[in-house]
């Protein structure tokens, strides 16, 4: 048991610092599309939701059914929203400025 | 382990990595798109493979969320205006927060009797989390949609109170953990969630609220970590954490866009400790201007840069901003936007609203990319922004806003500014830039402006 949470705790550690890695390469720009994008993959607490609703235990059930509701409204909406964000998302057509500071910064050229 | 669980091993390992990725495709906006699709491919991954685990017995109540679950996602998301977006992130913080909360209640009903401390203190922090996420999120969404009042609502003693509470929620978790079996601590504990959520988020303006929904991101990320520990579900642990990192770092880059720390936000009650006498102040002269004449003063400008605040997105006015922006490019006018990082009411609110109103995104420009360009620059718009472009931030040392990187607009040759009214606002903080001499104060509905504007460029020739 205590090895199983200390094995837990390492990949909690090492995923916190995959993440700020990750997460520090997005532009400003699409500091909402990120937000609405990571709450829609930590709906996957629908995982957890799903044994709950599938057990055969009456309380958790019901409160489980809930769960698998508002999860599953993160998760569909989370992804939908995030989609339509990002096909606003475009450059200007007609041949743009190549080096602008944006688009430098957006190549993720700084953190 | 049957062939079963390593087969939902290996599924939460390889949805795990596409999450990762989902992510890493958000650097930039032509592989964003690309990247969203993996994530989704990795939750269906996740959930499928879920369908087959041992514990599930019946699928009655799983369908029935699913599908009810995902029918008001796609209603929500298919309806919800752009400029409404920090309510809807906002409420969906509330919903993570409540399925994790819940989930953890029915665990520790389901294996009360036989709790190890460790489990019993990660679904401690799971329903703790996941209630004051559920109330801090409405009390957010509430200040954003104007249900309740954006101003700090404080009262003699508050900090004491929250600390006690705290306090309270410290003791009750470590009781808790050495004596799993005693429900009633355990829903005073939620209890204490709920209470907190909402007491934690009353003191704090409506103009901080970019920090309150990045810091709730950030709990309803830990909230679903603390569900991982409590079930042993690395998934769970790896999506949690990245929630968790990304709202934290959101939230230290908007304090950082503000020059203030978390414990300034969080118990600091911005605006109301500005005296009543320097508020006032005496009726300074502005330069009250009309359309026509910010429409002389645009017909002579080569060089335009728009800066957009949260009037712009209180009155609609994206798509107007663009029509005038237009207009001004026929006429061979160099245009920018200037997108301070916490303009509007949530990270990134401001580059979203202009791209929904097609404006090409290598047209924004961040705060230290353009801020030398103003001093080159004829004329600035200012759409219902206000702090961002206060000078006093640079000078006054008695401003409370002073320190926040702001733009330097006040260098280029005229400002025009569209504002609802000369009311400083519910933050109090007076600015000094529309009493300058090469501002014009053009008020009234921003949306309304601007296209009298778009008018006056058309008829008025050269």
């Amino acid at each position: 048991m205590t090895a199983e949470w200390v094995f837990n705790l390492y990949v909690f550690v090492l995923a916190t610092f995959v993440g700020y890695q990750v997460i520090s390469r997005v532009p400003p720009l699409l500091h909402t599309p990120l937000m609405s994008g990571t709450n829609a993959i930590s709906g996957i607490s629908l995982v957890a939701s799903l044994i709950a609703a599938g057990s055969d235990h009456r309380l958790s059930q019901i409160l489980g059914f809930i769960a698998v509701t508002c999860a599953s409204i993160n998760v569909v909406g989370g992804f939908l929203i995030t989609d339509r964000m990002l096909r606003m998302f475009h450059k200007k057509k007609p041949a743009p400025l190549a080096a602008t500071p944006a688009a430098k910064s957006l190549a993720g050229a700084k953190p | 382990m049957t062939p079963t669980a390593v087969l939902l091993s290996l599924c939460y390992v390889v949805a795990s990595a596409l999450f990762i990725l989902c992510l890493r495709g958000l650097s930039g906006p032509e592989s964003a798109r690309r990247g969203l699709v993996l994530g989704e491919v990795g939750m269906l991954i996740a959930v499928v493979g879920t369908l087959l685990h041992k514990d599930i017995v019946r699928y009655d109540w799983i369908l029935g969320g699913l599908v009810l679950g995902s029918g008001i996602g796609v209603g929500i998301s298919a309806w919800i205006p752009m400029t409404k977006m920090p309510e809807r992130i906002a409420m969906s913080h509330a919903f993570g927060g409540l399925a994790s909360a819940l989930v953890g209640v029915a665990e520790y009903n389901r294996q009360l009797g036989h709790l190890s401390h460790f489990e019993m203190g990660a679904l401690g922090f799971e329903v703790f989390l996941g209630f004051l996420t559920f109330t801090a999120s409405w009390m957010a969404f509430g200040k954003l949609q104007g249900v309740i009042t954006g101003a700090p609502i404080t009262y003699k003693g508050q900090n004491f109170v929250n600390l006690l509470m705290f306090i309270g929620v410290l003791v009750a978790l470590v009781y808790l953990i050495i004596w799993p079996e005693n429900p009633a601590v355990f829903y005073a504990l939620c209890g204490a969630g709920l209470i907190i959520g909402i007491t934690g988020v009353l003191p704090i303006g409506g103009a901080d609220m970019p920090v309150v929904i990045s810091l709730n991101n950030s709990y309803a990320g830990l909230a679903a970590c603390a569900t991982g520990f409590a079930l042993g579900s690395q998934i769970l642990i790896i999506s949690g954490a990245l929630d968790g990192a990304s709202g934290f770092l959101l939230s230290l880059l908007m304090s950082k866009a503000m020059n203030r720390s978390f414990a300034n936000i969080l118990f600091g009650a911005f605006g109301t400790d500005i005296a009543p006498t320097q508020q006032m102040g005496t009726a300074k002269a502005y330069n009250e201007a009309t359309v026509e004449d910010a429409g002389a003063v645009l017909k002579a400008s080569q060089s335009v840069i728009f800066v957009p605040g949260y009037g712009m997105a209180v009155s609609q006015a994206q798509h107007a901003v663009r029509d005038l922006a237009a207009s001004l490019e026929r006429r061979g006018v160099d245009v920018k936007y200037a997108i301070h990082p916490v303009a509007g009411r949530m990270p990134g609110h401001m580059n979203v609203l202009l791209a929904e109103a097609n404006v090409p995104y290598d047209k924004l420009f961040d705060l230290d990319d353009i801020n030398d360009d103003f001093a080159r620059t004829d004329a600035v718009i200012i759409v219902g922004a206000n702090d961002v472009v206060n000078p006093a931030a640079k000078k006054d040392p008695a401003s409370p806003i002073y320190g926040m990187p702001v733009f330097n607009v006040e260098q280029s040759r005229s400002v025009i500014v569209l504002k609802r009214s000369m009311n400083p606002g519910f933050s109090g903080v007076e600015n000094e830039l529309f009493f300058q001499p090469n501002t014009m104060m053009v008020l009234g509905d921003a949306k309304k402006t601007l296209l009298s504007m778009i008018n006056e460029l058309k008829d008025g020739g050269h």
